[in-house]
């Protein structure tokens, strides 16, 4: 198998990721469940950076999943803490 | 080697899913997301930079997945007590709910005791 082929199938098992956790996104009964599955969106667009990379072999695009890890970690908890809610201690 | 992680990869992330589609309450489906998709993504960047095969990509790989499994239980914890604060649903089997005195019924300024 080439690599693009390999490449290719790895960004369809993200999109069909993507697809499954866009139903949990609509359905999820409450806001803490919406924001599992966005962070589960932010995993799969650091693997899609990845699966990027070596399809238009760009090793650039590792140092976008990179930055794509950081920012998602940084929203996932600033939502946490507007979850949270609560006062200033 | 490299596309074999890739696909492994994507595979955990897609089991990930359909964990987060079908467990029964919020930090369930977290504890699936939480470690499947954080492993995925691991195995796709530990491929991508295998496919280049060069030492500055490998060394720029593991510090991603260095990152990734840093943040990620952070993350994850933080948003699950956030929910679990705003009281959301235990599945229905849940045998112990030990936080529950400590932090379900509390508002959050009283949580950490300040003498």
């Amino acid at each position: 198998m080439s690599m693009g082929a390999v490449g290719l199938v790895a960004l369809g098992l993200c999109g069909l990721t993507v697809l499954l956790s866009c139903v949990r996104l609509v359905r999820g009964p409450s806001f803490a469940d919406r924001m599992v599955a966005l962070d589960l969106l932010s995993a799969v667009a650091v693997g899609v950076t990845a699966a990027w990379a070596v399809l238009s072999n760009q090793a650039v695009y590792l140092d976008v999943a990179l930055l794509v890890a950081l920012v998602a970690f940084l929203a996932g908890v600033a939502m946490a803490r507007y979850l949270e809610g609560g006062e200033e201690k | 080697m490299a596309g074999l992680f890739l696909i492994l990869g994507a595979t955990f992330m897609l089991v990930a899913a359909i964990g987060l589609l079908r467990l029964p309450d919020l930090l369930l489906r977290m504890s699936a997301t939480a470690k499947a998709a954080t492993l995925g993504a691991a195995l796709m960047v530990l491929g991508a930079s295998l496919h280049f095969g060069t030492m500055a990509l490998l060394a720029r790989a593991a510090v991603i997945i260095l990152f990734l499994f840093m943040t990620a239980p952070v993350a994850a914890h933080m948003i699950g007590r956030a929910g679990y604060r705003r009281g959301a649903p235990l599945w229905d089997g849940t045998l112990t709910d030990e936080a529950q005195d400590h932090l379900r019924e509390r508002p959050p300024d009283d949580t950490i005791p300040l003498s």
